[in-house]
């Protein structure tokens, strides 16, 4: 197929070219997931420990609730932030919607699950291995939490980066809370749905490209931390 | 370059175990037990496996809850530290793990590592500081978790069952470091199934079998004129059902 041959060869071109509607819409993109996994991670570790270590009644309801919210739909994660941030919604005052912050709120709600999820079952298990010891050297369990989080320090790597590959690759929430707003809120995904529509395959592609490597970048990097630290720490 | 005291403690409070029980989904597994642990003395507390030696070491350090009775130490609770049979060693190196203890006990960042340092060398690790604590063997993990102990300065340690994995070289270390903090002032309680290292260590024996104390005597009687039958036979060496 010639014209998709070509598409291919003007997508690399793109890219070599570091062609800057490309680089632009990279550079949003990558800042969004990243402020969104930041923050997200931020609120998620504590919370998933705090849900590991302590017993209480709503405990069990909490931890269904966000097992079921990891796969949370982008788009209704996006329509429930536009709703809270348009002109008539409870947050309507703040003008956030179709901004770039915008799109970091829906992505944290997005994400915040999974790795709240994640992040109560990895240390869930190492607290069974090192209760006794830990409450043997007199620590409660408030202070058991950055110890558990430290040590659990390879899995939750992972853990965070599900998330960022989560923020990255949704195209749905982006989309209804941000709009698709050329050189204010375009990001890869949403600018991939666009082009592709419009018949510029060229552009899609260098950007499915770019995406695609981001991801196997990202995901490279986690394995070789990972298994370095296993080997080296046991 | 020590500051530490040669002996941590002059006189430790006595532990008083009164009607104590330990029920696990209805089965009772522990007593009632009625004892007084008293004086800086070796307790060894023996028995054949399920006899209850880690659940009473566990009540009395305060990791488990008794279901019934009580447990109270006459006067201030004493500092204490355990020692388990697989150490626990944290994700970081064997150095990291001792500031780490220290650092949970309040001490200040300045003085960590030199005393960090100073127990390393004691216990005869030295050379080992930099390596991650997890990837040494059980001997040096188990030396680690003495010296880790040693600098929590305890007033009581219990130790359960902490050679049963070891070499005889690594044995002899841990029963040197045992004698070393008893020399310390610090209230030995141990459990253990091998006779000779209870011939070894033991200033008084505290038998239990079936979750029932049998015997608590001092070791010259227990071993020489054992005054139940389930302590005879298990000095005998058969099999105490």
């Amino acid at each position: 197929m010639p014209a998709d041959a070509n598409a291919f060869q003007t997508a690399l071109a793109l890219i070599l070219g570091m062609d800057p509607v490309l680089l632009g819409i990279v550079a949003l993109s990558v800042q969004v997931s990243l402020s969104a996994v930041l923050i997200a991670a931020l609120l998620a570790l504590p919370l998933g420990a705090a849900l590991a270590l302590w017993r209480f009644p709503g405990r069990g309801a909490i931890v269904v609730a966000l097992n079921a919210l990891m796969g949370l739909p982008p788009v209704v994660a996006g329509l429930t932030v536009y709703l809270l941030l348009s002109r008539a919604g409870p947050l309507g005052q703040f003008g956030l919607l179709f901004t770039p912050t915008a799109m970091v709120v829906a992505q944290v709600i997005l994400i915040l699950p999974i790795i709240a999820a994640l992040t109560r079952q990895q240390i869930e298990e190492l607290h069974q291995e090192y209760r006794e010891q830990l409450t043997s050297l007199g620590l409660s369990r408030l202070r058991m939490i950055p110890t558990l989080l430290w040590d659990a320090r390879l899995g939750l790597i992972t853990v965070v980066l599900a998330g960022f590959g989560r923020a990255s690759a949704e195209v749905g929430a982006v989309m209804i809370v941000g709009g698709n707003i050329d050189g204010v809120t375009r990001v890869m995904t949403t600018a991939i749905v666009l082009e592709t529509s419009k018949g510029n395959l060229p552009l899609a592609l260098g950007l499915g490209l770019v995406l695609l490597g981001l991801v196997l970048l990202v995901n490279a990097a986690a394995y070789l931390v990972g298994e370095t630290a296993r080997r080296r720490l046991g | 370059m020590n500051d530490m005291p040669r002996r941590f403690v002059t006189e430790v409070p006595a532990l008083v175990l009164d009607g104590v029980g330990f029920t696990h989904r209805g089965q009772r597994l522990l007593g009632p037990l009625d004892l007084r642990l008293e004086g800086c003395r070796r307790t060894l507390v023996m028995g054949p496996n399920g006899a209850g030696k880690s659940l009473l070491m566990r009540l009395a350090h305060g990791l488990l809850t008794s279901s019934s009775g009580r447990l109270q130490w006459e006067g201030p609770t004493p500092r204490q530290a355990m020692v388990f049979q697989r150490p626990v060693m944290l994700k970081r190196s064997a150095l990291a793990n001792l500031t780490y203890a220290l650092a949970v006990n309040d001490i200040p960042r300045t003085r960590r590592r030199l005393l960090a340092r100073e127990a390393l060398e004691r216990f005869g690790l030295a050379a080992l500081e930099k390596r991650p604590a997890r990837v040494l063997s059980g001997g040096e993990q188990q030396r680690l978790a003495l010296a880790r102990a040693w600098l929590t300065r305890p007033e009581v340690l219990f130790l359960d069952e902490p050679t049963s994995a070891l070499d005889p070289a690594a044995i002899k270390a841990v029963e040197d470091a045992v004698l070393e903090f008893h020399a310390a002032g610090t209230r030995i309680v141990m459990s253990s199934h091998d006779l000779h290292q209870a011939r070894r260590l033991a200033d008084d024996v505290l038998f239990l079998n079936a979750g029932r104390l049998i015997e608590y005597t001092d070791a010259a009687t227990f071993f020489t004129a054992p005054s139940s039958r389930e302590a005879r036979a298990f000095i005998r060496g058969e099999l105490v059902l």
